[in-house]
């Protein structure tokens, strides 16, 4: 039975499912925007910021110090990754980039296996954001509540950084033409780096941040990647007002079905990527041209 | 590959005939390196499966991460049919699995071939995850959701007098390695067609594949169909193999466990999956049972599977084959090293004197049309505000010799593009032998008759010279789609003449079999040409034919171009003025998108506003 309150509480479900699909999803359209590379180990990125998160959590007890080292430490994994590997892909066809960072995301969940078996962990909210808030006509976990601004904090920040500063314009003039941006005389090859690893933190916090919703288990960033892809998908490779705009669409498509019977979410995820394919093969906020 | 291929054409059969005698001796050789043999029969499913991968990764270069979906339903609709619905076939159970996984392969192949590169990538991956959650839930009750689908039965072979049961282990093998053995044969057929052909040079440009004339998507769709169809009859063998479809078929982990025992084999060779599979599957027992690994088998395989995409690029086939290249190479040099360009040079002296070979000439459907060959009408391409070509009226009589200049930026190369419909025009109509083809695809156009030479070359870098003209020839021969996919190429009646027609030509017939990628500059150059002659042009555009030649290289392309143009109508865009005032009979000029003048060579060479356009205003005398 669907009821007004029921059905609001999906809504800020598919809200906080959304924002942070629009993270993870704009750290990996910014990587392939600027670098060209999709990658398809940013789930287990994203899997691996939450243990990360979790290990800060167990050793301090400070929900603010696990999303600082984690992230941190996201950063560093993100800039130790590319100098090592990612780099010497960027010349070498499409099908090796995408082999490698499968290869590497399921290197990344069996190491974190290894580290911490299959069990699921949790890591519960801090104690600020405990409890439930009344809304006035509902009651809503406060610490789901807080996600939503959490993220959509993290999303301003990446909209500064992208918007607003000196890198923020050559990762976008990058993304439009990164042959010209080479030959400006810029220093690429330190910009794909910092990209890379600023993509890897976005995963990592969104990692952390949701690791309280849901419980972590090596698997959890593998749903996420089919998800973050469908949102590119809609949005449009290469743009971060489309991974937003896209995330926010399938966070609600998912929780609103999953009210009506959570076996047809994914089922209505494809549907509206159908769609979208169909209408506008370059997705909402895609330019045509862009592969 | 290049000699193994050579070989396969001296010998008929002769990768089919050790197929054959590998699977047969495989049962009394391996027990005694022990291997299980249900490891040995998982390896055969595996590589069953991987066979329609590596058509459609290997050879047509569409990198799926979703053929878990094909894999599953073609499992779970044999493995219902045996079960659930009682029927008692088994091969024709797995038979019909196989065509519904064809048939949903198409249906997926629509949607997901709608883009291509990591879209397609993305797009695959996100509908087989749709297909795992479908099994689990909504079909729950036909697939048997999380427990799968129990009791799939073994095949049996009645020969009238006694009955074979096929049931597990060593029993079982033989038809799984008979199942393996047709699958190969098929695939060998099917790589050797002339839609093989076709496919790797969708993997290496699909751009110039739809240029020569070749429906690029209809290709590739046909490429998915028949991964599926391989995908969904391994899936059924899969239930058959374990006397359970087991509901892991379909996830994500299925997918990801074929792309890396592809890339581990070698990509585009059929056996790679195989032997990816052998390697996976070996390491896995040996890791587990040996080593003690438990778990941590898969990190292993990880980094194993990292390690070879970094250094081994085309796997273990690959590396042996490079390899195998080294050790030949340094036993007996090569009489005539392929790089030897001076060598080359030298003989291109004595091409001249044998020019007389006539280009190939195709009479399409319109050619009792007697009117110009092409006219444009008020074609205008604008860029957002930029205009590039701005209301061009053009005609061209048939069997002329036009030539196009301008300063940079005139917009010839975009006149081009719209003639050959690769841009849509903003505004305007081109007619062609009498025909509207304002709005064609460049495939139809290119089978119409009208195509061009690039001004970059675009070849297909890691095919031979041979194979390059092949796949211009085969779009002349072909049209634009045909599922001949059990046919030699030998045995398409012309193609051979016409490919040794057009290597003559553009003097490259002393070596075919050089990869593009190991061709002089020129030499590339002439090649570009002679893709766009392969296919019997009536119409050929040439852009830039002589951009960035030598001297030397430049007299020689003359002369073909020349030559070339006896036959057919022709259009040179170039920069070097005395050459195209050398062969053109007749001269448009561009200047800043419009028609500034035009006129035979003596006159444009006299006319002042061409002068002015080229010079800037050399007209205003200084004052005194």
């Amino acid at each position: 039975m669907i009821t007004w309150p029921n059905f609001v509480s999906q809504l800020f479900n598919g809200l906080a499912l959304g924002a942070l699909l629009a993270l993870i999803s704009s750290g990996l359209t910014i990587i392939y925007g600027t670098l060209g590379v999709l990658n398809l180990a940013h789930g287990a990125m994203f899997m691996l910021g939450g243990y990360a998160g979790y290990a800060a959590y167990q050793a301090t007890g400070s929900y603010l110090v696990a999303v600082l080292a984690g992230s941190l430490f996201m950063l560093v994994v993100g800039v130790v990754m590319e100098r090592l590997i990612i780099r010497h892909f960027y010349t070498r066809p499409l099908e090796d980039q995408l082999l490698v960072t499968f290869g590497l995301g399921i290197c990344i969940v069996e190491l974190v296996r290894l580290a911490f078996s299959s069990q699921s962990m949790s890591v519960p909210p801090p104690p600020l954001l405990t409890g439930i808030t009344s809304l006035g006509f509902m009651l809503y976990p406060t610490y789901r509540l807080a996600v939503v601004g959490i993220v959509a904090a993290a999303l301003l920040a990446l909209y500064l950084v992208l918007y607003r500063t000196r890198l923020g314009i050559i990762v976008r003039a990058g993304i439009e033409d990164s042959v010209m941006v080479d030959s400006l005389g810029i220093n690429v090859d330190r910009v794909f780096m910092t990209v890379f690893g600023i993509g890897a933190m976005a995963a990592g916090f969104a990692g952390i941040v949701n690791a309280p919703v849901v419980s972590l288990t090596p698997e959890v960033g593998e749903a996420i990647l089919v998800q973050a892809f469908v949102v590119i998908v809609i949005g449009g490779v290469g743009s971060f007002p489309g991974a937003v705009v896209g995330g926010l669409i399938a966070g609600e498509i998912i929780s609103l079905t999953s009210m009506v019977n959570p076996a047809y979410a994914y089922v209505m995820l494809f549907a509206a990527m159908t769609l979208v394919l169909m209408l506008r093969p370059h997705g909402l906020l895609g330019t045509r041209g862009r592969e | 590959m290049s000699a193994k291929r050579r070989h396969d054409e001296h010998i008929p059969y002769i990768v089919e005939t050790l197929t054959a005698i590998a699977l047969i001796a495989a049962p009394f050789v391996l027990p005694y390196l022990g291997s299980a043999p249900n490891t040995v029969n998982r390896i055969l499913v595996w590589g069953l499966f991987g066979i329609g991968f590596d058509i459609l990764f290997g050879y047509t270069g569409l990198l799926s991460f979703g053929q878990s979906a094909l894999y599953g339903t073609g499992g779970f609709v044999a493995a219902y049919l045996l079960t659930r619905a009682g029927f008692p076939h088994v091969v024709l159970a797995l038979v019909i699995g196989m065509v519904v996984a064809a048939a949903v392969g198409y249906l997926i192949g629509l949607i997901a071939l709608r883009r291509t590169g990591i879209y397609f990538a993305m797009i695959t991956v996100a509908i087989a995850e749709v297909f795992y959650f479908v099994e689990f839930n909504p079909l729950s009750e036909w697939t048997g959701g999380e427990n799968g689908l129990p009791g799939v039965p073994t095949p049996s072979l009645d020969l009238g007098v006694t009955v074979i049961h096929f049931t597990t282990g060593w029993s079982l093998y033989p038809f799984l390695a008979f199942c393996y053995f047709l699958g190969i044969v098929c695939a060998l057929r099917i790589v050797r067609s002339p839609v093989g052909t076709v496919f790797r040079a969708i993997r290496e440009n699909p751009l110039r594949a739809a240029a020569v004339g070749h429906n690029v998507h209809a290709y590739k769709l046909a490429a998915f169909v028949i991964a599926a169809a391989y995908a969904g009859f391994a899936g059924g063998l899969l239930g058959v193999l374990q006397a359970f479809m087991p509901p892991e078929a379909f996830t994500f982990e299925t997918s990801g466990q074929l792309v890396m025992q592809t890339a581990i084999g070698g990509r585009g060779t059929l056996f790679g999956p195989l032997i990816g599979a052998a390697v996976w599957l070996f390491l896995q027992d040996f890791l587990q049972a040996t080593l003690k690994l438990g778990a941590s088998w898969k990190l292993v395989l990880g980094l194993v599977f990292v390690l070879m995409v970094c250094f081994l690029r085309q796997g273990i086939i690959g590396g042996v084959r490079d390899l195998r290249d080294l050790v030949l190479r340094r036993k007996s040099a090569p009489p005539v090293p392929p790089n030897d360009v001076v060598a080359r040079a030298a003989g291109a002296e004595t091409y001249a004197a044998h020019s007389v070979v006539r280009a190939p000439y195709a009479d399409h459907a319109n050619a009792d049309y007697c009117g110009p060959i092409l006219r444009a009408t008020g074609l205008s391409k604008h860029y957002g505000g930029l205009a590039a070509n701005a209301g061009i009226d053009f005609e061209v009589r048939r069997g002329e010799l036009r030539g196009i200049i301008g300063p940079n930026g005139a917009g010839k190369s975009t006149l081009f593009k719209m003639l050959t419909c690769e841009v849509p025009p903003t505004a305007g109509s081109i007619v062609f032998e009498g025909r509207d083809i304002t709005g064609m695809s460049v495939t139809d156009v290119c089978q119409l008759g009208l195509t061009k030479s690039y001004q970059v070359n675009q070849l297909f870098n890691r095919l031979t010279v041979r194979e390059n003209v092949t796949i211009a020839v085969l779009a002349a021969l072909r049209g634009k789609f045909k599922l001949d996919l059990l046919r030699s190429r030998s045995k398409i009646p012309g193609l051979h003449e016409q490919i040794e027609q057009v290597l003559t030509l553009v003097n490259l017939a002393d070596y075919p079999d050089v990869p593009v990628s190991q061709l002089a500059y020129g030499e590339k150059r002439r090649l570009e040409v002679g893709l766009a002659l392969a296919s019997s042009p009536s119409l050929l555009l040439l852009d830039e034919p002589l951009a960035g030649m030598s001297a030397r290289e430049r007299a020689e392309t003359v002369r073909l171009l020349k030559s070339i143009s006896r036959d057919r109508t022709t259009i040179i865009i170039d920069h070097d003025m005395d050459s195209l005032f050398e062969i053109a009979e007749y001269v448009t000029v561009l200047h800043e998108g419009r028609v500034l003048v035009e006129g035979t060579p003596d006159e444009i060479k006299a006319d002042a506003r061409v002068q002015e356009a080229y010079l800037g205003g050399v007209r205003e005398e200084i004052p005194a």
